[in-house]
């Protein structure tokens, strides 16, 4: 496992240009048994289904945004309407209500580069320090960190909230930022990959030559922690990204919104008597909304996918 | 380093103690002591939505992972055509945030211009809308299993290929078929992976909230405000303004959950031993 993991650590070198799914995977284990297996139509036929499941409501959502909001209550969901309005609803979404989905989009932006960067960066830095580190108490920390993981955010959700309605930073960007910082997930992962992808002989030989412990961080530790550091980033930007429950506490002026809490406005503005029905700026901005991230994930696969297969190993 | 650790540590258990320790210093300001908490578990629309969490839990769970390790097994058996488009396909859920997933689904098995109505219509059939009392627990269970199929797939899938191909090899000289070394190799070997799959899935389920908070507005007559425990305690404080009972709850529901996840986590570990 551990050369497993140290021969993955090199990978950020190889360039992610080739980022279409059909990338070829590098060290691709030969069959289980046999160099050559039979290829099984059944078990292809099994996942066929299952990746049917998976994809369909993202066909949907895509034909969907291409429509106006007459031919998305009135036509049949997988067939395109009468109308290529793709376009149209965009830039009706970006514009409405003086573009508050612009606004929206930005507000989530803020919260992912400070939230999940930050998290991010603390995450190494403490997967680190825990890893590579022996002092006192080193084992309570462990206990509190696996107990943390199992502590789910929506728990600490309303507790946090009275707390913060004492400080009286509710309805500001500090409420959603401040809880992002902290990913106990993010930590586990980052420990467990440190303890393996960074040899202690390095870091002492570094040592012996002088350098100081920011600068073994720096510039030994970091570049051979980077796939694990790319995959923390993608999940605590996913959990940012899509975080709904926190925001949606949290805030109380739609000018501090993220997508999501946006979003479920507007689709909630039709059921309130007198508002307007606007089921095409929720598709279209629906289908805004997850393009970036599904992007991120498509571009960054080689790297998230080592990074997870190092976490899950540690078992 | 150490001093970056200990920074690092201390939110994390500030912020526990604070959450643990706010209901009763709120309680604290008209003393009541235990009451929230003595009223939480007499409250009848509490262990309701336990319960349908609960039930949630025992149904969806299992389909869930099961789904995900035929595909991950599937997928690392190299039997299969296109494994790496189906990889980064079967995930591609887990990057669409709840509220998008569940206002799609929601879309599609509503009558008003959902499919469900279009599959009747056209085939004839009659099938339930989703959107009532008694399948809403089924509509978000499709949700939250179509949502995390490919991520607990990906759990599986990583860990299979940290297998030794010298097992397989060795598996295969003794003669051993393809369900046996599913049964005796694979499965045993990827245990703690599947306990830290069933353990998030545990926590998810019990701390339901968005799917059924998002489909409210879209089927207001089938969620009730107590759905779920989250729900409940977002309902008590939210629009009854009392946070005190609220906090109560969300702490006894944290409770439930690490109880519950502790017990998955230790029938995992006794499982390895024996």
């Amino acid at each position: 496992m551990t050369l497993r993991n140290t021969a993955a650590a090199p990978s950020p070198l190889v360039s992610p240009s080739k980022s279409r799914a059909s990338v070829p995977r590098l060290r691709t284990r030969k069959a289980p048994s046999i160099d050559r297996p039979r290829r099984s139509i059944w078990l292809t036929v099994v996942s066929a289904v299952v990746l049917i499941y998976a994809i369909l409501p993202l066909v949907w959502l895509l034909i969907s945004s291409t429509k106006t909001q007459d031919d998305l209550l009135s036509t049949f969901g997988f067939t395109f309407g009468n109308s290529f309005a793709l376009f149209e609803n965009i830039a009706n979404t970006l514009t409405y209500d003086d573009g508050i989905f612009v606004r929206w989009f930005a507000n989530t932006l803020l919260y992912v580069v400070v939230g999940a960067g930050g998290a991010t960066l603390l995450a190494v830095m403490g997967g680190y320090g825990l890893a590579k580190f022996t002092f006192r108490g080193k084992k309570a920390i462990f206990a509190v960190v696996i107990g943390a993981v199992a502590v789910p955010g929506t728990a600490l959700a309303v507790p946090t909230f009275l707390m913060f309605s004492q400080v009286g930073i509710t309805n500001t960007p500090w409420s959603v930022i401040i809880p992002s910082l902290i990913s106990p997930f993010g930590l586990y992962l980052m420990w467990t990959f440190a303890s393996q992808a960074v040899p202690t002989e390095l870091l002492e030989a570094a040592r012996m030559d002088g350098s100081s412990e920011f600068r073994t961080f720096w510039q030994v530790a970091l570049p051979l922690l980077a796939p694990g550091t790319v995959t923390v980033l993608l999940f605590t930007t996913v959990a940012t990204w899509n975080n709904y429950f926190l925001p949606l506490i949290m805030l109380r002026d739609p000018q501090w919104y993220p997508l999501t809490v946006g979003l479920n406005a507007w689709n909630a503005q039709a059921s309130t008597v007198g508002g307007q029905a606007i089921f095409d700026l929720v598709v279209t901005g629906s289908l805004l909304t997850i393009v970036p991230l599904i992007v991120a994930f498509l571009l960054l696969q080689r790297f998230w996918q080592s990074g997870l297969a190092a976490g899950s190993v540690k078992e | 380093m150490l001093v970056f650790a200990v920074v690092f540590i201390a939110p994390i258990v500030y912020s526990l103690y604070i959450s643990l320790f706010r209901a009763q210093l709120v309680g604290d300001t008209q003393f009541v002591g235990f009451d929230n908490y003595v009223q939480a578990f007499t409250d009848a629309q509490f262990w309701s939505g336990v319960g349908r969490v609960s039930l949630f839990l025992v149904i969806q769970v299992p389909i869930m992972l099961g789904i995900a390790m035929v595909v991950a097994l599937a997928i690392d058996s190299a039997r299969l055509y296109g494994k790496d488009f189906l990889r980064i396909a079967v995930f591609m859920p887990y990057a669409v945030p709840a509220v998008v997933a569940a206002l799609m689904w929601g879309f599609m098995y509503g009558p008003r211009f959902g499919l469900v109505g279009y599959v009747n219509d056209f085939f004839g059939w009659s099938l339930p809308n989703l959107l009532t009392p008694e399948w809403i627990l089924l509509a978000i269970g499709n949700i939250v299993t179509w949502s995390f199929v490919g991520y607990n797939m990906l759990i599986f899938y990583s860990s299979l290929r940290t297998i030794p191909t010298s097992l397989y090899e060795a598996a295969e000289l003794d003669g051993a078929s393809q369900s046996h070394i599913i049964r005796h190799i694979k499965l045993p070997a990827i245990r703690g992976s599947i306990a830290v799959a069933t353990i998030f899935s545990v926590i998810g389920s019990f701390q339901l909230f968005n799917e059924p908070s998002i489909l409210q507005s879209i089927a207001p007559n089938a969620i009730s405000t107590y759905f779920t425990p989250n729900l409940y305690a977002y309902n008590l404080s939210f629009s009854g303004q009392q946070y005190n009972y609220a906090a109560a709850v969300a702490i006894i529901m944290g409770v439930i959950t690490m109880v519950v996840a502790y017990v998955v986590q230790l029938r995992g570990i006794r499982k390895d031993e024996s």
